[in-house]
């Protein structure tokens, strides 16, 4: 008895020890997933806060007289006047009329400046459009210059310099009083392709190159991912080959993506002699890169099929085909979508293999073929990131806003198909 | 015909095929007796002649369109003369790329010689040849293989077999896709590597101590002059992947022992998908962010510290890097600590232990080989991992192991040395295919080390 109690003391002091080393545990724990989430919130917040002022764009609206003599034009039909006529003059007029002491020839460039560089080509197309115009005064709106939208939209953000003269920034802010200069939504974001001006860039391109190259993706990656699946979980025999076969997939599903790019660039561009930046090359290398997932996630569906069903088709004289054809893959599909949309969100989201096959080019037009030149979302945010611009880095956000955005809701989408059509046996 | 229109043209005929043979399989079982008489179900008829029909011609459209652009070129550069006649590869591109300007109306004719003037036009000519060849091989074997099997339609013959045999090997050679890719990776890189090495020796790729390979512009200085040693790169790829590992490994292990440990099922079910959604964000969005925000985050901390630190630190791209791998780590631990069974958790508890002491003396030895497969696999990604290094690391190969400086990474060398103009057959071409030789190797022996010792852990268990 006597030695018992300073054992028991002992590990009754032990134990408060012990009880604080397992709170301490678990608080390493929770700290672990405070830090990761915690990264999480920090990166949205710091995409979103940087990102959404690429939503607003920044419009002058002026009273441009369209005179003949201003613009050295006669016959807007005329295509050799149209080339030499000086379209920024009505604009300058304009401009003057609201800060008519600003006529010396330094003040003139700096008035030019407000405006954007693509507002005597505004002008231009109007009048070739409409030549009736010619002579009347016209109500129009173009986009400021960069330099005025970034001191209209960040005047107070120390991360944005402004590159203005304090004349310039005099008439910016009369301008902004009297209602002339404007911000609304950026409607050009969603409308254009890519630009030198930040203010005139659009992510429109970018947007149906990503669509095109994720269709071709879809097309072969698919149905080649769940035919591969239904093989190897249906009609593989115990081989070496079937076996070679599972440790290849295996180990794509790990190698990095930029090696799928030097794949592309070596067979497809290099051995086939296909064209450089074009959505079907890009697709072919995102099908194969996305192959893997898709042949795991879909045998995975196969495979949760109950064997009652297969019995039971065999049972009433079904051929091995049949009763994959006419029961495990429909009854699979859901789960098999599930992981080709996980899938391609994946693939949505990669840039590495295609900077590497070329669609990293500057591409203005928007492409309108699986063959035309084209450059994808990820690609394009990753060009404007690496811009001198300022401009561009909200657009950059933005951009990633908008990649977030179409992930997010794919991923949904697998999330409820998954609630929605999965069945339980 | 254009491609793009051939192709549903082969579509339609298919579905020709189709119908035509499933009213013949019905006209000839009429007398019989009806279907039943027939050895398959119409279906399988009509399918057969569907794949007779769409199988051997889209075989042909395939290899036609892919060898097609090679021959032609081969073709009109061998037209030109002598002293036009291409040296080197990039001659060769530069010419063809002249000729075919030309023969799309992009190049004035008048502003280059006669000779690319007529190669232009051969070039033109042997295109339109080549589809109209093509248009009619292909119909015309469509057309051969549907007739053939419109004279099989026969109650004797066994339709459904040859159809199911014919699926069951599109369905193999789908899954040999697999095979295809890794032997089109292995020899893609390993082709170019060799002509690498044949302008720079194996020691000197291996061993040599400094990158620079902007310096080897012409080809006859490559020896002398462009340094093509990779152990810079490899120093700051190891060191970017070391930080990511020191940040992902303790938070991803920790959150996984919280949470299949301590966390209540609702929490549970809440933080895991948010955890990983981490995985989720595209690799150029992590990217912007150490670019934009952590790396002058980094720079300015140093400075208040009175440290010097690069705009592009190491370490900006290796926290972000640790970040985008947690939920990789804690995924794969997640898993593997489920595995160990539940008899040692419950004994260990049974005998008085904490939940920690359980977690640290009795599941974590158990569950070690495991964890060490997730790491050894998140290490791969890391050392694969290309656009947040290409935007938050630097160009220049120092040969550091300061976090603060700027390293460069074998990743970021492949994309810069094949994203500039690009001149095939430069030794900084080739070498990008090297380093991506490298790349896949070690990334390979990763993997493959890591999933046998992950099997072998499971094997353990079960």
């Amino acid at each position: 008895m006597s030695d018992q109690t300073p054992q028991a003391e002992l590990i009754r002091q032990s134990l408060k020890k012990r009880y604080r080393k397992e709170k301490r545990f678990r608080l390493y724990g929770m700290l672990a997933i405070a830090v990761a989430l915690g990264s999480l919130l920090i990166l949205f917040t710091d995409i979103i806060s940087k990102g959404y002022t690429g939503f607003i764009k920044t419009t002058i609206t002026l009273e441009v007289p369209l005179d003949g003599e201003l613009m050295y034009l006669q016959d807007p039909g005329d295509s050799e006047q149209l080339a030499m006529a000086d379209f920024q003059a009505p604009i300058l007029a304009a401009l003057q009329q609201h800060f008519p002491e600003a006529s010396s020839r330094q003040d003139q460039r700096e008035l030019n400046r407000l405006v954007g560089s693509y507002a005597a080509n505004q002008v231009r197309d109007l009048l070739k459009t409409q030549p009736a115009l010619l002579g009347s005064t016209k109500t129009l709106e173009f986009l400021v210059h960069d330099t005025v939208s970034v001191y209209v939209k960040h005047a107070d953000n120390p991360a944005y310099s402004i590159r203005l003269s304090e004349q310039q920034r005099r008439w910016v802010d009369q301008l902004v009083a009297e209602g002339a200069i404007q911000t609304s939504f950026n409607d050009v974001l969603f409308s254009r392709g890519a630009s030198r001006e930040p203010s005139n860039a659009g992510i429109l391109g970018a947007i149906v190159g990503s669509l095109l190259t994720m269709v071709v993706t879809l097309v072969i990656a698919f149905p080649v991912g769940v035919a591969a699946a239904v093989y190897l979980e249906e009609f593989a025999p115990q081989n070496r080959l079937t076996d070679f076969i599972e440790v290849n997939i295996n180990n794509l599903a790990a190698v990095p993506s930029i090696i799928f790019g030097l794949l592309g660039l070596a067979v497809f561009i290099g051995l086939f002699g296909m064209p450089r930046s074009v959505p079907v090359v890009g697709g072919l290398v995102l099908a194969l890169m996305t192959l893997p997932t898709i042949i795991i996630s879909s045998r995975a569906a196969i495979k949760s099929v109950p064997p009652s069903i297969r019995e039971a088709a065999e049972g009433i004289g079904a051929s091995r085909m049949q009763v994959v054809l006419h029961h495990l893959v429909p009854l699979a599909m859901p789960g098999m979508m599930t992981g080709s949309i996980i899938g391609m969100a994946q693939a949505l989201g990669e840039t590495a293999p295609l900077l590497l096959i070329g669609m990293v080019a500057f591409i203005v037009e928007v492409p309108d073929g699986f063959f035309s030149s084209a450059t994808v979302l990820p690609v394009q945010i990753y060009l404007w990131a690496s811009s001198a611009e300022q401009g561009f880095i909200e657009l950059a956000s933005a951009g990633i806003m908008i990649l977030l955005a179409f992930m997010i809701t794919m991923n949904a989408l697998a999330i409820w198909l998954r609630k929605r059509l999965e069945r339980r046996w | 015909m254009q491609t793009a229109n051939l192709l549903p043209l082969v579509l339609v005929m298919t579905a020709v095929a189709y119908g035509l043979a499933y009213m013949r399989s019905r006209s000839v079982a009429e007398p019989l007796g009806g279907i039943r008489h027939l050895k398959s179900l119409p279906f399988y008829y009509a399918a057969r002649a569907a794949l007779w029909c769409s199988l051997p011609a889209l075989a042909v459209l395939a290899a036609w369109v892919g060898f097609e652009g090679r021959v032609i070129q081969s073709l009109v550069v061998s037209s030109l003369p002598a002293h036009l006649a291409p040296d080197n590869a990039g001659e060769a591109s530069l010419v063809l790329s002249q000729i075919s300007n030309l023969s799309a109306g992009k190049l004035d004719a008048a502003r280059v010689p006669a000779e690319i003037v007529g190669a232009a036009e051969l070039l033109g000519q042997l295109r339109a040849q080549s589809q109209q060849f093509k248009s009619i091989l292909v119909v015309l074997i469509a057309v051969l293989g549907a007739t053939f099997a419109w004279t099989r339609v026969q109650p004797r013959i066994n339709a459904r077999e040859n159809v199911e045999r014919t699926l069951r090997w599109l369905f193999f050679s789908c899954a040999a896709v697999a095979i295809l890719t890794t032997v089109g990776i292995v020899f893609s890189v390993i082709f170019e590597t060799l002509r690498f090495f044949g302008r720079v020796p194996v020691t000197e790729f291996l061993f040599g101590s400094s990158w620079s390979p902007q310096t080897a512009l012409r080809v006859d200085q490559v020896g002398s002059d462009g340094a093509f040693g990779m152990i810079p790169l490899f120093t700051g790829t190891l060191l970017i992947s070391a930080i990511a590992m020191l940040v992902a490994v303790p938070t991803g292990l920790l959150s996984a022992v919280y949470l299949s440990e301590y966390a209540s099922r609702p929490v549970r079910n809440v933080l895991k998908p948010m955890l990983e959604m981490l995985a989720g964000v595209p690799t150029v969005v992590y990217g912007f962010f150490a670019a934009l925000t952590v790396a002058p985050f980094i720079r300015d901390l140093a400075e208040a510290l009175g440290l010097q630190a690069s705009s592009q630190s190491a370490l900006a791209a290796g926290l972000v890097m640790g970040i985008m791998i947690i939920p990789f780590v804690s995924s794969l631990s997640d898993d593997v600590i489920n595995a160990v069974p539940k008899s040692l958790r419950d004994g260990s508890l049974a005998l008085g232990a904490t939940q920690s002491e359980t977690m640290q003396k009795v599941l974590f030895p158990a569950a070690l080989p495991g964890i060490m497969g997730g790491i050894l696999l998140a290490a791969s990604r890391a050392i694969g991992e290309t656009m947040i290094v290409v935007m938050a690391a630097g160009l220049a190969a120092h040969l550091t192991a300061n976090p603060l400086n700027s390293v460069t990474t074998v990743t970021v060398q492949i994309v810069t040395l094949l994203t500039g103009d690009q001149e095939f057959d430069s030794a900084k071409t080739l070498a990008a295919f090297a380093l991506g030789m490298m790349l896949f190797l070690v990334t390979l022996t990763f993997n493959m080390v890591a999933l046998k010792i992950v099997r072998k852990y499971r094997e353990q268990y079960e």
